[in-house]
């Protein structure tokens, strides 16, 4: 079981690295007056069909060959629900796929937001040759993260090397902190 | 705010240093992190961030980290792979943050496989 909500986010954004998505896009907004937490991931892979579509929330559903059940999005979505919230998947073949869970943020079942940074630093790192769009917003204040500005001033240095790494990663570390205060999520 | 001008800075300094890049590309030694919903449930995540860190900061230029799918061994997870060229795979199990930077400290760098955490290890059992 995951213990937190990045760690759910890690796991769908390694769905859409496996669609073959070029661009993957993660949200979160955070809504403390209407006390909402919205996640979403949205990537342009293959997208799936309207019969595979209805069968992703069913554990017992999986694309993998060497095992029968598939728990990565039956966990999210029951991760949201039980905190009053929701869950939605749209998806169209060619066109990409959009996860959204919302969550009650006050709601005592609601697991915390967890370390995204090192959920975003994970993903940006290891997936060198896909971009990413991050947006972190909490009430009125937000910062973004768009690999394709670092990559124009890169050129084809990697995201992975050392110097690069730990820029991304304090990138991350100093916008969250002039965002949330280092409040808790 | 982070300024992207620090990244400039980063790419003209590492563009002086000729080579770098060709020689990550040519890595001879791969470690591979399982990165299924089973591993990150088990804590891949901050063991491949331990990996990383610990081979950033001992100067390992010939390493490479990368992750893959379930691998079929669930109970074991997080599970790490060491695949060194022209070497036997070793398959280390149970894997959490410190013992990764064992594994990079004794077996990436002294070369010893630490024999306690592989799979091997609990088969004999």
């Amino acid at each position: 079981m995951m213990t937190e909500i990045s760690l759910n986010i890690l796991d769908v954004a390694q769905n859409s690295i496996s669609a073959g998505a070029k661009l993957i896009e993660i949200t979160i907004i955070a809504d403390t007056k209407n006390d909402i937490l919205i996640t979403e991931i949205k990537d342009n892979g293959c997208g799936m069909d309207k019969d595979k579509l209805e069968n992703v929330i069913n554990p017992f559903f999986t694309t993998r060959t060497t095992r029968r059940v598939g728990l990565g999005i039956p966990f999210y979505k029951l991760a949201a629900e039980n905190t009053g919230g929701s869950f939605k998947i749209v998806s169209q073949v060619g066109i990409g796929t959009t996860v959204t869970a919302t969550f009650g943020l006050s709601h005592i079942d609601c697991m915390p937001l967890g370390d995204i940074n090192s959920t975003i630093h994970t993903l940006v790192t290891l997936n060198s040759h896909i971009d990413f769009f991050y947006m972190y917003k909490i009430d009125e204040k937000s910062f973004t993260l768009d690999t394709r500005e670092f990559r124009e001033i890169l050129g084809d240095i990697s995201f992975n090397s050392p110097d690069v790494s730990v820029y991304i990663y304090d990138y991350l570390n100093e916008n969250k902190q002039e965002v949330d205060g280092e409040k808790v999520i | 705010m982070k300024s992207l001008d620090e990244l400039k800075a980063i790419r003209e300094r590492m563009q002086s240093q000729i080579g770098i890049r060709s020689e990550i590309e040519h890595a001879s030694t791969r470690i591979v992190v399982g990165m299924a919903t089973c591993g990150i449930a088990a804590g891949a995540r901050p063991v491949l961030k331990a990996l990383s860190d610990t081979i950033h900061s001992k100067g390992l230029e010939d390493v490479m980290v990368t992750q893959t799918g379930c691998i079929g061994l669930c109970q074991y997870e997080p599970i790490v792979e060491v695949i060194e060229s022209g070497k036997d795979k070793v398959t280390y199990i149970n894997m959490d943050e410190k013992k990764a930077q064992e594994v990079i400290e004794q077996h990436i760098i002294r070369g010893q496989i630490v024999s306690d955490y592989t799979i091997n290890s609990k088969m004999d059992k």
